[in-house]
């Protein structure tokens, strides 16, 4: 080995003592989160020693490190690769372990059909395959013409992209009003299309605020319960109908959005993002603690169904006085009827926020907001009122959430302070982040990431979240600003799209 | 002489706790004209500027802005309100893009509260109306003209941020004169020009004067920029004026040579410009 490192700037002991320190690092940080772990004995509670996970996490790191050290060094591309997948399948193991999945010492996946699942052999086997060939593949060694290669070939997809935006929106159109003819049988895939819809919508939402406005709403969920907790409590009681608390719960959520926004706005970057955080725990709060009107941690139940447009009634046994969809249209009954309206229904509510979205943009106050959120000193000198500036954008994005919420509220029938935790917010957030801030098409295709791909592997139970996990962690390290994080610009003078493109890439 | 008369600074203090950074400043600006402020940095030169945009409010003294609907006055006005109707636009002395948006973007930005107005606050803009087309239009158009006047019309369709940093400054000139201001405030616009470019904004400064009829106040290091356009200089030191007059009176001042003059050999850049100037533009 010291062979292998005579040539190049490390020597062997300098490796040793770099792997012992990783070695060292690794005992530190996982002694106390893996290697002890509290157990419920009928004598109490016990501490339980869990060696196994500490030794495979200081196999990680420092088979990791190595791999590491052999890329630094340019050593051995095979080596680099094998290297840097063993770290993998050891980090793997030691997930399986600590969730008590299983505790044979390879990980089941990869040899062991633990679950007996064929499914869960190919994917281990492809998780493993993926892991090598990216390690091999991406560690050789870059020449000036690999990157200038790698920079052409990414700014054609940039230039395809951008000059087809509007088909490709167009076709994404299509697909997701065709889906229902598709898929009309299948109840589940209906319900997915249907959540994945919401989570657009309410992305698209949030997007307004954080990717055009760019102040960071922690607290997004809050807009979301007002207008969901609006269309329950004004249906219950003063029977109002959806299409009447829809616009309504809207106003609310906005009128939220500004009382909010009034005082804290003139707030910055991380202390709004703390002061929205808060706000959003404060409505939560209020709703488990209001037990009078919101019905506390119990929540509201039976919720009123929308109607067709209050002409027709979807449910099997329909109301005096009213006539059932069926009816009206001539059909047999069938409870796919109204899944597939709401499928409709959010659809439209979400096309509605992008048309708004896009529209906003090129006009006056969606300049301003992008500008505000390039330079805010500059626009006050430009006579742009900041303060209302941001409170449109508060206000309008928390308008969306509330129409959004209305919707959740009528589709599930019952609510319950439970839907709009913390992590609400920060999935939304992060479906905004990692479409790339600002970009609408960006969104759908995290939301489909982030909500689809975890709902459609549900089989793969416990896997599919470190799948999940680690598909994060591979966009931001290989696109930062987000999947899709080119801004097109609002208005164009004298230049055709390639130009421009010319131009900023250079 | 006095009906010509645009801005009245009088007695003017600004104090950041302990550190008087003006004292006791007055001056007037007259329309039409280039009014220079010069002096060694950290004399109070910005903080002036900042006063008069409403980013401080001056402890004490009264600035009045003669504009063509009467003397307003500045130090009781909210900052974002100082560049409404023909008001007071300015430059920074470290540029203030907005990069990320396209250089002829950030000249429609600039005439934010006109589009504003002309799309009934964004309502009749969201259904296209007509009235809300046309303003767009003639918007365009103003952005198109001061494009030509700054010669970055070929790059409107750039990101602001990819120009090389000469361009840079003409186009942070050519937005505040979008907001159409009766007084132009520059900080240090020559601050990292090559000579060619200084010349080519010596033109411009010129044709704001001239064509549009729009006073303008300058802060400038650069004697021969200051020499060569300025209708009236003010000398300020340690936040007080020394010396006010046409550029050759000031020139041959005993209080100027010694305080500013003198240093002339020592003209180094403002730690913030210099590192502009490392910075490569087009690597942001
Ligand atoms: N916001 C502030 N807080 C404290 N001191 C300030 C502030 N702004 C300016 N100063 C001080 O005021 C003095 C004048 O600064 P400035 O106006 O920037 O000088 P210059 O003439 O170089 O533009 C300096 O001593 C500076 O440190
Ligand atoms: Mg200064």
């Amino acid at each position: 080995m010291s062979a292998a490192f005579a040539s190049s700037r490390t020597n062997g002991s300098e490796v040793v003592k770099e792997l012992a320190f990783f070695a060292v690092i690794a005992l530190l940080m996982s002694v106390m989160l893996l290697g002890v772990e509290t157990v419920d004995r009928p004598t109490g509670l016990e501490l339980a020693v869990r060696w196994d996970l500490v030794l495979i996490a200081i196999g990680a790191t420092v088979i990791g490190r190595l791999g590491l050290i052999f890329r630094r060094e340019n050593i051995s591309r095979l080596g680099q690769a094998v290297l840097i997948t063993l770290s993998a399948v050891a980090v793997f193991e030691m997930f399986v372990r600590f969730r008590e999945l299983d505790d044979r010492w390879v990980s089941p996946v990869v040899l062991d059909m633990a679950f007996g699942s064929v499914v869960s052999t190919i994917v281990g086997i492809a998780f493993v395959a993926i892991i090598f060939a990216t390690a091999y593949f991406t560690m050789k060694d870059k020449t000036a013409a690999d990157v200038d290669e790698s920079a052409k070939l990414s700014s054609k997809i940039q230039l395809a992209y951008r000059s087809n935006t509007k088909k490709i929106g167009l076709i994404g159109i299509i697909f997701f009003i065709i889906f229902p003819f598709i898929f009309g049988e299948d109840r589940s895939a209906i319900d997915l299309a249907t959540l994945v819809m919401i989570y657009i919508m309410l992305g698209w939402g949030l997007n307004i605020v954080v990717g055009l406005a760019g102040l960071l709403d922690l607290g997004y969920v809050a807009f979301y319960a007002v207008g969901a907790y609006s269309y329950a409590l004004l249906s219950q009681n003063f029977d109002l109908s959806f299409w009447l608390c829809l616009p309504l719960a809207g106003i609310f959520a906005a009128s939220f959005g500004i009382i909010l926004g009034f005082p804290v706005l003139r707030l910055r970057g991380d202390y709004l993002a703390i002061v929205t955080l808060g706000f959003g725990e404060i409505i939560r709060v209020v709703l488990i603690n209001w037990y009078d009107l919101t019905g506390g941690p119990d929540g509201i139940s039976s919720i009123e169904r929308p109607s067709f447009f209050g002409m027709a009634d979807f449910s099997r046994r329909v109301p005096d006085g009213a006539i059932g969809f069926n009816e009206l249209f001539g059909m047999e009954y069938s409870s796919m009827h109204r899944l597939i309206f709401l499928y409709y229904l959010i659809l439209v509510l979400a096309l509605v926020t992008n048309f708004v979205t896009l529209r906003l943009r090129k006009l006056p106050i969606g300049r301003a907001w992008e500008a505000l959120r390039e330079d805010e000193i500059a626009c006050r000198s430009l006579g742009i009122n900041p303060t209302n500036t941001k409170l449109s954008a508060f206000a309008i994005g928390a308008m969306f959430g509330g129409f959004a919420g209305a919707f959740f509220a009528t589709r599930q029938g019952f609510i319950s302070p439970e839907s709009f935790t913390f992590l609400e917010s920060a999935v939304i957030l992060a479906i905004v982040v990692l479409g790339g801030m600002g970009s609408q098409i960006g969104v759908v295709l995290a939301a489909i990431v982030m909500i689809g791909f975890p709902e459609m592997f549900r089989e793969l139970a416990e896997y599919r979240m470190l799948i999940f996990g680690a598909g994060i962690v591979a966009i931001m390290l290989w696109r930062p600003r987000g999947l899709l994080s080119f801004r097109d610009p609002t208005i164009l003078l004298n230049m055709s799209q390639k130009e421009k493109v010319a131009g900023e890439v250079k | 002489m006095t009906d010509n008369k645009l801005l009245e600074v009088e007695h003017l203090t600004m104090r950041f706790g302990g550190l008087v950074a003006i004292d006791d400043l007055s001056f007037n600006a007259n329309k039409r004209e280039i009014t220079a402020i010069i002096g060694p940095n950290g004399a109070g030169k910005t903080t002036v500027f900042n006063c008069l945009t409403g980013f401080y409010v001056p402890t004490e003294g009264r600035l009045t802005l003669h504009a063509d609907d009467g003397p307003r006055l500045l130090e009781r006005t909210e900052g974002f309100r100082i560049p409404r109707n023909k008001g007071v636009a300015r430059t920074f002395q470290n540029i203030r893009l907005f990069t990320g948006m396209t250089v002829l973007e950030n000249l429609i930005v600039a005439q934010h509260n006109r589009l504003m107005e002309a799309s009934a606050f964004s309502l009749a803009g969201l259904f296209n109306l007509g009235k809300y087309a046309k303003a767009e239009k003639e918007a365009v158009e103003k952005a198109e003209f001061w494009l030509e006047k700054v010669g970055l019309y070929a790059q409107a369709d750039w990101n602001a941020g990819n120009l090389p940093y000469g361009s840079q400054r003409r186009l942070e000139i050519a937005r505040a004169m979008c907001t159409d201001p009766s007084l132009l405030c520059l900080d240090e616009p020559a601050a990292g020009l090559n000579p060619r470019e200084s010349a080519e904004l010596n033109v411009l400064l010129q044709s704001i004067r001239d064509d549009q009829g729009v006073g303008c106040l300058l802060i400038e290091h650069d004697m021969s920029v200051v020499m060569q356009i300025s209708d009236h200089v003010i000398v300020l030191d340690y936040g007080k004026k020394i010396a006010d007059g046409n550029p050759e009176a000031v020139k041959n001042d005993p209080a100027v040579i010694r305080a500013y003059l003198g240093e002339e050999e020592d003209d180094e850049l403002p730690p913030e410009v210099a590192a502009d100037l490392h910075l490569d533009p087009k690597a942001q």
